[in-house]
């Protein structure tokens, strides 16, 4: 590795370190991402509820009230831009008993509180011909027009694209073993030698604590919390036209029932504090509470098969807020606590970061502003490649469908094999095109997806 | 760009294969046979072991032997196989978008045939928990693996399911060097051929768990072992670094789902007279995308039937109104065709195929609609779950058209 010293290294390359990691690359900095996994976003980052969300629910005034507020704008035009997919469904909190019916306005006082004024209450009978397929028993609802799906792995691969094209280095596969102060350098010391940066930035997300730690600091820790989740089938996505949230009362948060931009029906999450940062795993006793909880959600949806089912940990402190604070001392700036509105916020959260970096004496020098990287289209909204005569008659790859569930390209798995960022394993291939995402999960095309990846790596 | 054809076939595995080439010796015209992957043939393309061919072919074939001749026969008979071609959504109620290396186009037809087959169910869609290691498959997935891509499946495994299938799994992981570690099935009984299952245990020396489940899966990077439960007994790990998930099948039917198709509650494929005419006018369904699943010679010699069916619709532009439901009760699982038409033909091989979801022994099974008794069988061996059973189409005659619907149960 190079002997010069970045002027920042920036820890963790899920969606909040590479925002962090874009947004200071318009700066003439020197910057290294590094990241322990083989590839961006293989953290909290991957497997969430997908949502943007509004904030209308945070608790105001706090950080991350301020932040997901700021980043919901942020990247919901920093996504039309880079064709990141989006659709703006909209949410209804469901109420299904009085007590929850009584809740609602509270929660819409709240909403206004977080600078959120278009909530708008939704009685049983509208209810009912906007989601007619909701279960028996809904009495009414508040509508949240704002609230919005998004592709969670293309937001974070787009923030590395466009980083690595504005020359931030990556280190992939590259675990932090110790960070020591070497007259003023950060040296961290990994399984691929040692990384010198003047200035460092913890983004750590599960692992913020330990980070954190390793500077001397002992003020939070990191529970993880696993969420489960169900996918249903594609012909499960005309049952659903909003996001269905849950009313949150005193008995817990209860779970969503919500589209996905690729057309899919999400049921979820389980939260469930665990001890282990990697218990990734799902249990027969959170997917039984998941179907108890669907199955009055909206029946329907267990006439479709599953397509998937996973789990998510979430980066819990046992604290309402964030806990970003800069070490100038140390010139070192730890974003710790980032839980499952870091998606929505990731770009408030950097723009915040770099203020707190310059505040702190990095000398960011001009910023030049550059169009974000067009990303794949993957999202069912916009038109898929193999909808586009034009591409097909560039390129016929284009034109063989390979996953026919998903319905990908031989052409799109050579873009994401060969790409700026390329996929070096078949998750970061699912990631970036959809492919064996779908109902059959690999019958068809996993073997042949295996060959291509073989071919390329 | 869009073309008309006579009869446009979906799928090319054996049953549209079979019903391509029936089609193209009648003589109706233009026959076009779509196919989405590189290679026509189906699931025996990739079933690299032999048993294909004996009942519609006269001759013991391998599965991907089966599949060449499949296509050879059809594109004899003047119909156009066209591979690496995708039905990607309807245009009209007989036209249909299609996608391939050629660009976009939209074919029109004066009757469609669908066959685009069934698949297993995958660990997903069986809710079984657990980390989501490399190394767990459906049998198609394995088969592919193995014999189409050279690819190394592991060294020791458990096969999830103890039907046909699940011993054809047995086999490709004998090829690929992997060691059985056990089979398991819910069931208490295996449900394949008493030949095929004693020849496999003794060439291969594998337990079979009966009445067992699996209920996790172990290992990070790569599965360690599956969890596995008898009964409310506590569960136990067996050590593994492959899991196949074989048989259980799901009709693929998103394009009849996205066609308006009456979808049978029963097999979860269109609902077909026994003409296997679908709800929509002009459209048939074949193969195993009505009956998951039968073998490929019984889906070919179905072919016949339908080809008939396909014809006359061509010349006389009339098909049975869909009028009165077949419907099974538990533990009987399904019943195909499962739609009576005005007319009552025959439908494929005289004889209507049915499933259980439990074994019987010698059961008595009844035909009625509303008190009127039709038909009642007595079958003198056990019936099993997931092996076809079948039952004489004799009684078709009787139903009342404007009754209502036929069920079929035990007494």
């Amino acid at each position: 590795m190079s002997d010069t010293p970045y002027d920042v290294v920036v820890v963790g390359a899920g969606v909040v370190g590479c925002a962090i990691a874009r947004t200071l690359a318009a700066h003439p900095l020197r910057i290294a991402l590094v990241d322990g996994a083989v590839d961006v976003g293989c953290g909290t980052s991957k497997a969430n509820t997908a949502i943007l969300h509004t904030g209308f629910d945070a608790s105001p005034g706090t950080l991350e009230s301020r932040l997901v507020t700021r980043g919901y704008e942020l990247l919901g035009d920093y996504a039309a831009r880079a064709q990141i997919p989006v659709e703006r469904t909209g949410a209804l909190l469901v109420a299904w008993d009085d007590d929850e019916l009584s809740a609602l306005a509270g929660i819409q006082g709240k909403a206004e509180l977080n600078g959120y004024a278009q909530t708008r209450p939704v009685d049983s009978d509208e209810l009912r011909a906007r989601e007619p397929h909701l279960g028996p028993g809904a009495l009414g609802a508040l509508e949240i027009p704002g609230e919005t799906i998004v592709c969670p792995w293309t937001t974070t691969l787009a923030y590395a694209t466009e980083a690595v094209l504005r020359g931030v280095e990556i280190h992939l596969d590259t675990q932090v073993a110790d960070i020591v102060d070497v007259d003023g350098l950060h040296v961290l010391e990994t399984n691929h030698g040692e990384l010198t940066a003047r200035w460092l930035v913890n983004a750590a997300g599960l692992f913020a604590d330990e980070i954190d730690r390793q500077l001397g600091h002992d003020t939070f820790t990191v529970t993880p919390r696993r969420g489960e989740l169900m996918v249903f089938d594609k012909l499960a996505r005309d049952l659903v036209s909003n996001i269905l949230l849950p009313v949150p009362t005193a008995r817990g948060k209860g779970v969503l029932v919500a589209p996905t931009v690729y057309g899919n029906v999400l049921l979820g999450p389980t939260a469930e504090d665990v001890d282990d940062k990697s218990a990734t795993d799902s249990t027969a006793s959170g997917l039984a509470f998941l179907r108890e909880k669907g199955r009055r959600i909206m029946p329907a949806l267990f006439d479709e098969e599953v397509t998937a089912i996973y789990a998510g940990l979430r980066a819990a402190t046992g604290e309402g807020d964030y806990r970003i604070r800069a070490e100038p001392d140390q010139r070192y700036v730890c974003v710790g606590g980032i839980r499952s509105t870091g998606l929505t916020a990731s770009l408030a959260i950097a723009e915040y970061v770099v203020e707190l970096l310059a505040d702190a004496g990095l000398s960011l020098g001009p910023a030049t502003e550059e169009a974000p990287p067009v990303m794949p289209s993957i999202g069912e909204a916009t038109e898929r490649p193999y909808e586009r005569a034009d591409l097909i008659a560039s390129g016929p790859d284009y034109g063989r469908i390979v996953c026919h569930c998903e319905r990908v390209t031989r052409g799109e798995i050579r873009d994401a094999l060969t790409g700026p960022l390329p996929a070096r394993t078949l998750e970061g291939l699912r990631r970036r095109t959809r492919v064996q995402m779908g109902r059959c999960q690999g019958f068809y095309c996993a073997a042949e997806v295996r060959s291509l990846l073989r071919e390329q790596t | 760009v869009t073309r008309t054809v006579d009869v446009l076939v979906v799928g090319a595995g054996p049953a549209g294969l079979a019903v391509g080439a029936e089609l193209g010796r009648s003589g109706v015209g233009r026959v076009e046979i779509l196919e989405r992957e590189c290679d026509a043939g189906g699931i025996p393309r990739h079933s690299d072991h032999t048993g294909f061919g004996l009942r519609d072919l006269h001759r013991l074939l391998t599965g991907p032997e089966y599949a060449r001749r499949r296509v050879e026969l059809a594109t004899a008979a003047g119909a156009t196989v066209r591979t690496e071609t995708s039905v990607t959504s309807w245009s009209g109620p007989l036209a249909v978008d299609v996608v391939s290396p050629g660009g976009l186009e939209r074919i029109e037809a004066h009757a469609i045939v669908l066959a685009t087959g069934a698949r297993e169910r995958p660990r997903a869609a069986r809710l079984v928990p657990g980390t989501r290691p490399a190394g767990v498959f459906t049998t198609g997935e394995l088969q592919q693996s193995v014999y189409l891509h050279g690819e190394n499946v592991g060294r020791r495994a458990v096969i999830v399911g103890a039907e046909h299938v699940s011993f054809s799994a047995a086999l490709t992981l004998a090829h690929g060097g992997a060691r059985v570690a056990a089979m398991v099935t819910a069931l208490p009984r295996h449900q394949t051929y008493a030949g095929f299952r004693i020849g496999a245990a003794a060439r291969f020396r594998f337990p079979l768990l009966t009445g067992c489940t699996v209920v996790g899966i172990r290992g990070r990077q790569r599965v360690e072992a599956v969890e596995v439960q008898n009964g409310a007994s506590t569960s136990r790990l067996i050590p593994c670094d492959t899991v196949v998930f074989t048989g259980d099948w799901i009709p693929d039917h998103e394009l009849a789902r996205r066609g308006g198709v009456s979808i049978d509650p029963g097999t979860n494929g269109p609902a077909v007279d026994p003409s296997l005419h679908t709800s929509v006018r002009g459209l048939f369904a074949a193969g195993n995308l009505i009956h998951p699943v039968e073998t490929a010679d019984v889906v070919a010699l179905e072919a016949h039937r339908l080809a008939r069916a396909v014809t006359a619709f061509l010349e006389h532009g009339v098909t049975d109104a869909l009028t009165v439901p077949l419907r099974v009760e538990p533990p009987l699982a399904w019943i195909s065709p499962n739609r009576a038409g005005t007319s009552s033909p025959t439908p494929p091989l005289g004889r209507f195929t049915f499933r259980t979801a439990a074994p019987l022994t010698r059961p008595h099974v009844i035909v009625e609609q509303d008190d009127r008794r039709l038909h009642e069988s007595r079958f003198r061996r056990t019936l099993l779950p997931n092996r076809p059973c079948h039952l004489d189409a004799g009684w078709l005659a009787r139903i009342d058209p404007a009754g209502p619907p036929v069920v079929v149960r035990l007494v």
